[in-house]
């Protein structure tokens, strides 16, 4: 029952021919908040891509609630808020309703109805991330950070329990973002939500974050936010540069 | 006027015919537009011409009953597949499809009309549409063919409309997208095959994009958008028609005249609107 929600072995990824993934190592245990950090172009989006299983890693195994990922059926434990989430069907008029609703689709399943009861689990998901007031207005008519809380909503609507997200704050104003990362705090400590978080937000990632991974590539940092400010501040100019294998597994 | 569509048989056939299209053609519509495949829609309708042509081919040189109907909807539905396998194979370049079936699609009509000794009256009510054309067992077979399609997309509604949105998403969450684009390019063939006896090949998929982007610009939210283009659609089918019947003007030109007096309309409204938004705000 205590499998790591996430974890990935000596995994190995290339596009054609360019090598963006080697042997990366690393679990996402139950419960936690993990911030992946990285400079652009460090295989970020990647790994998430091989966890959601849009990828297949070239090397290395993949196990997803502790099965492999080539036997996981369950994706609707897993919330997915993609980095282009701002670059969605824009001509696509749909209610804010109706895109929260979409996060259903997969887990009512096939042959079957939409039903009063995913309705009413629809407007709840609304609230819970502060958009109450929009149910019925078009997301093409809503302020980035707006939008923003809709996708989030949409992965949240399915119950899921690990929640990921790819540079979620990007175009989302400051004030927002201080909302932002108290509606994950809530997520993780109120309704148990294990998140995955990528971001460039380091500031932000040593208040709330319970674990974090560098990725440039190849991991070069895993630990906690205290070890990695420690890091930061020596070696900051180390960081973003060739990796650097200094701090490890803290805990354990 | 109305009373000669419900006196005569061959008019009643096409009026009934008619309101089914009014239905399935902006239904369908309404996914094909915001999935931004017009010119597949386009495309489609060419290889049912082909279809249609082969079908009077048949008929008329080996005195083979096939109905143009049916052999005009195995061909689209055919071409439909095969549009769905090339996107597959070039999926950078996804529009490549629609010159591939399109001329395909002319060349094969062009083929079997020559084969059939050319053009005739009968070819013309297929490419421009006709009031007079629809026999009581094509309403049959158009009615069963609607059914079944509105069955189909209610069925398949969420899925459909999941994948339109955000077919990544779509993906991640466990949705079968191969299975589902081709349930719906096949039904968007089916349609296309249904239409043409009425609005005809060349402007079927006008019925299917122009209610709908008339709907587009006043709707909120995707049902109202279907909703919407329901309406416009059945609207400009009726009096398209009728005006059509009275002047003695193919169908296709009419309806499609009126869709555009629509979408003129709905875009008149919006500019109202947005002035008097201005005008309330000083
Ligand atoms: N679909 C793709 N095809 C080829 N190369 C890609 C593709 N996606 C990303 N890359 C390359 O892989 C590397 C890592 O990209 P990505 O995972 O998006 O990094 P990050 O999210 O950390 O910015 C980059 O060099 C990028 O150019
Ligand atoms: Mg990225």
């Amino acid at each position: 029952m205590d499998h790591p929600v996430v974890s990935m072995e000596n995994i190995y990824y290339a596009y054609e021919r360019n090598p963006v993934l080697n042997d990366v190592i690393f679990e996402i245990p139950r419960g936690a908040f993990m911030g992946i950090v990285g400079p652009n172009g460090g295989g970020k989006t990647t790994l998430i891509k091989l966890i959601l299983g849009l990828l297949k890693p070239d090397n290395g195994e993949i196990r997803l609630f502790g099965q492999p990922i080539g036997k996981f059926k369950d994706w609707s434990k897993i919330g997915f808020v993609s980095q282009k989430a701002n670059t969605f069907n824009k001509g696509f008029p749909a209610t804010v309703f109706e895109v929260v609703s979409m996060g259903l689709t997969a887990k009512i399943g096939y042959f079957k109805f939409f039903t009063s009861n995913h309705k009413k689990k629809v407007l709840e998901t609304i609230d819970q991330v502060g958009m109450g007031a929009y149910a019925y207005k078009n997301i093409g008519s809503l302020s980035g950070g707006q939008q923003q809380r809709v996708f989030i909503a949409r992965a949240l609507v399915s119950d899921p329990e690990l929640l990921i997200l790819d540079e979620p704050t990007v175009g989302v104003d400051q004030e927002n973002v201080q909302k932002f990362y108290n509606l994950l705090h809530q997520l993780n400590k109120k309704y148990k939500i294990t998140l995955l978080l990528i971001t460039h937000d380091t500031a932000a990632m040593t208040i709330h974050a319970t674990g974090i991974v560098g990725l440039n590539k190849e991991i070069y940092f895993q630990g906690t936010p205290d070890e990695y400010n420690a890091l930061t501040n020596d070696k900051l100019s180390q960081l973003y540069g060739h990796p650097v294998h200094i701090a490890t597994h803290g805990h354990s | 006027m109305l009373a000669d569509f419900l006196e005569y048989n061959f008019l009643r056939h096409t009026f009934l015919t008619g309101i089914l299209i009014g239905v399935i053609a902006p239904l369908l519509g309404t996914f094909i537009v915001v999935r931004r495949l017009s010119l597949i829609a386009d495309a489609l309708s060419h290889v049912t011409l082909a279809g249609i042509a082969f079908g009077l081919f048949m008929d008329k040189k080996l005195a083979l009953g096939i109905a143009p109907l049916y052999s005009g909807m195995g061909f689209s539905v055919l071409g439909s597949i095969f549009i769905e396998k090339l996107r597959g194979v070039y999926k950078a370049y996804q529009e490549i499809a629609i010159p591939i079936i399109l001329s395909g699609g002319v060349g094969l009509s062009v083929i079997f009309i020559a084969l059939a000794d050319g053009f005739n009256t009968e070819l013309f009510n297929y490419l421009f549409g006709s009031v007079s054309a629809v026999s009581q067992t094509d309403f049959y077979s158009i009615l069963g063919i609607s059914i079944v399609i509105i069955l189909v997309i209610r069925l398949f509604y969420k899925e459909l409309v999941t994948l339109s949105f955000d077919e990544e998403h779509a993906v991640v969450s466990g949705i079968h997208a191969k299975r589902i684009h081709l349930l719906f390019i096949v039904l968007t063939a089916l349609v296309i095959a249904a239409s043409i006896r009425v609005v005809g090949v060349l402007l079927v998929s006008a019925l299917m994009t122009l209610p709908v982007a008339a709907s587009m610009r006043i709707a909120r939210g995707f049902k109202q958008m279907i909703l919407f283009s329901i309406v416009f659609g059945e609207v400009a089918v009726i009096i398209g028609l009728i005006s059509g019947y009275y002047f003695s003007i193919p169908p296709g030109g009419t309806i499609v005249v009126v869709s555009i007096a629509i979408l003129l309309v709905t875009l008149g409204m919006e500019r109202f609107s947005f002035r008097r938004k201005v005008h309330g705000t000083d």
